[in-house]
């Protein structure tokens, strides 16, 4: 069976696999790291989303081998040691973008990349459309939009705390 | 899914050997398309070989009055390279409505034209920009590549390597997008370039398209209003729970002229 080499939130991990071992299952069952979900396993829904060299990927339609010697961060890589979450983290928490929290690791996850893409900032439109690949069903999304545009101003310099969410 | 070996080789060589030695091995690009297929159970290889480490795969060049796109560059690199926005903007901006960011990020070019989905969108465009479809062995027009549907002119073991653009002065792209699965209910790239005028249509039909009477009309007059007036027949074209033949045949008319409106 292959070995594959990952590096996922930077540690670097060898382990056996089958040739059609997907990669969110060696996230999962073998390194235990479970807030990544799996929704649809049809690339659907989003829940799995991971970033791979800083992209957004859904890992359940990724070959671990296909991620051999790749960089994989997980939703448990964002926060800093000491606890303290990452922006887009803290503006969901917030901005109450979030009602099972089923989807919130592969929306927090896509949500990153999003902003990383758009450098000069982005809009509502733009914010809604990025999310095209993750879905929910709970929130109706428009939380979840705002959580972003307030996580987007703090991660790209224009604020240095997330706004609070209206009263 | 089934189990296969795996393999990932260095050089298009090495791939070409592995899949000819091995006819029920398949290729995979950015596995958009292949991995749900395996699932599935649809496709049931001894081997997958991953193109993802020949690096000549990737390239994005000029070549005379050309852009020539390597078979692996991922949808998300069309839509936001900087040579392929300056020399074909509407190629860019297509594929920036492929799928979702995900898939952008892992699907390729090479991958998308030979898998030949009715619904995918390059093979329209590389039938309006009148495109080359480059092999490991060969060259081979877009309109003697796209042969029906899911089905193309490869050989078993041909690789696509690279797929050549003659840049046009002006092209135009529009869709409708399936409300749940976002693929192209029928979709239209128009073009105008040192080949002429060509109309590609995707979601349509069984397989992708030209649109002869509308390419005469644009030659003749290129303006939204001379494509208004060209109905498609809907005899041969798809007809679902989403669409009948009728529908999608006025929709190419539709998506003609915005495409054209597109374009400029």
């Amino acid at each position: 069976m292959p070995n594959v080499t990952l590096t996922v939130n930077g540690k670097t991990h060898a382990v056996e696999v089958e040739g059609r071992t997907l990669l969110v299952e060696v996230l999962r069952e073998k390194l235990r790291l479970t807030g990544t979900h799996v929704g649809c396993d049809t690339s659907q829904c989003g829940a799995c989303v991971v970033h791979i060299g800083g992209d957004s990927v859904k890992s359940c339609t990724i070959l671990a081998v296909q991620a051999d010697g790749a960089e994989v961060t997980t939703i448990e890589g964002l926060a800093a040691a000491d606890g303290t979450l990452h922006p887009m983290q803290e503006a969901f928490r917030e901005h109450h973008a979030l009602q099972c929290g089923f989807c919130t690791p592969g929306m927090v996850m896509s949500a990153i990349d999003l902003v990383k893409k758009h450098p000069d900032g982005l809009s509502e439109q733009e914010i809604r459309e990025g999310l095209e690949g993750n879905i929910c069903r709970c929130t109706g999304y428009h939380n979840i939009v705002k959580a972003i545009a307030a996580a987007a101003d703090v991660m790209q310099g224009r604020a240095t705390e997330v706004a609070r969410a209206a009263e | 899914m089934y189990d296969f070996a795996y393999h990932k080789p260095s050089s298009i060589a090495d791939a070409v050997k592995l899949l000819t030695d091995d006819p029920d091995a398949k290729p995979v690009s950015g596995g958009m398309t292949l991995l749900p297929a395996l699932k599935h159970r649809l496709n049931q290889p001894t081997a997958l070989v991953d193109l993802s480490g020949i690096a000549e795969l990737r390239d994005v060049r000029r070549e005379g009055d050309a852009l020539v796109i390597g078979a692996m560059v991922r949808h998300y690199e069309v839509a936001t390279d900087p040579q392929i926005m300056a020399a074909i903007p509407a190629l860019a901006r297509m594929a920036s409505t492929i799928g979702d960011t995900q898939v952008r990020n892992r699907g390729t070019i090479g991958g998308s034209i030979a898998n030949n989905d009715p619904a995918a969108d390059y093979p329209a465009a590389a039938l309006a920009l009148g495109a080359t479809i480059v092999t490991d062995r060969r060259s081979i027009p877009a309109d003697d590549f796209f042969l029906g549907m899911f089905t193309t002119a490869l050989e078993p073991g041909e690789l696509v390597t690279a797929i050549s653009f003659p840049i046009p002065e002006k092209a135009g792209y529009a869709k409708l997008r399936n409300p749940a699965s976002r693929y192209s209910m029928t979709g239209v790239f128009v073009a105008r370039g040192p080949k002429g005028v060509g109309v590609g249509v995707n979601g349509a039909g069984p397989c992708a398209f030209r649109q002869a009477e509308m390419e005469a009309a644009l030659a003749a007059n290129w303006s939204v209003e001379a494509v208004a007036g060209v109905k498609q027949a809907p005899d041969d074209l798809n007809s679902d729970i989403h669409g009948s033949a009728e529908y999608r045949a006025n929709l190419v008319t539709v998506m003609a002229k915005r495409a054209v409106a597109d374009a400029g």
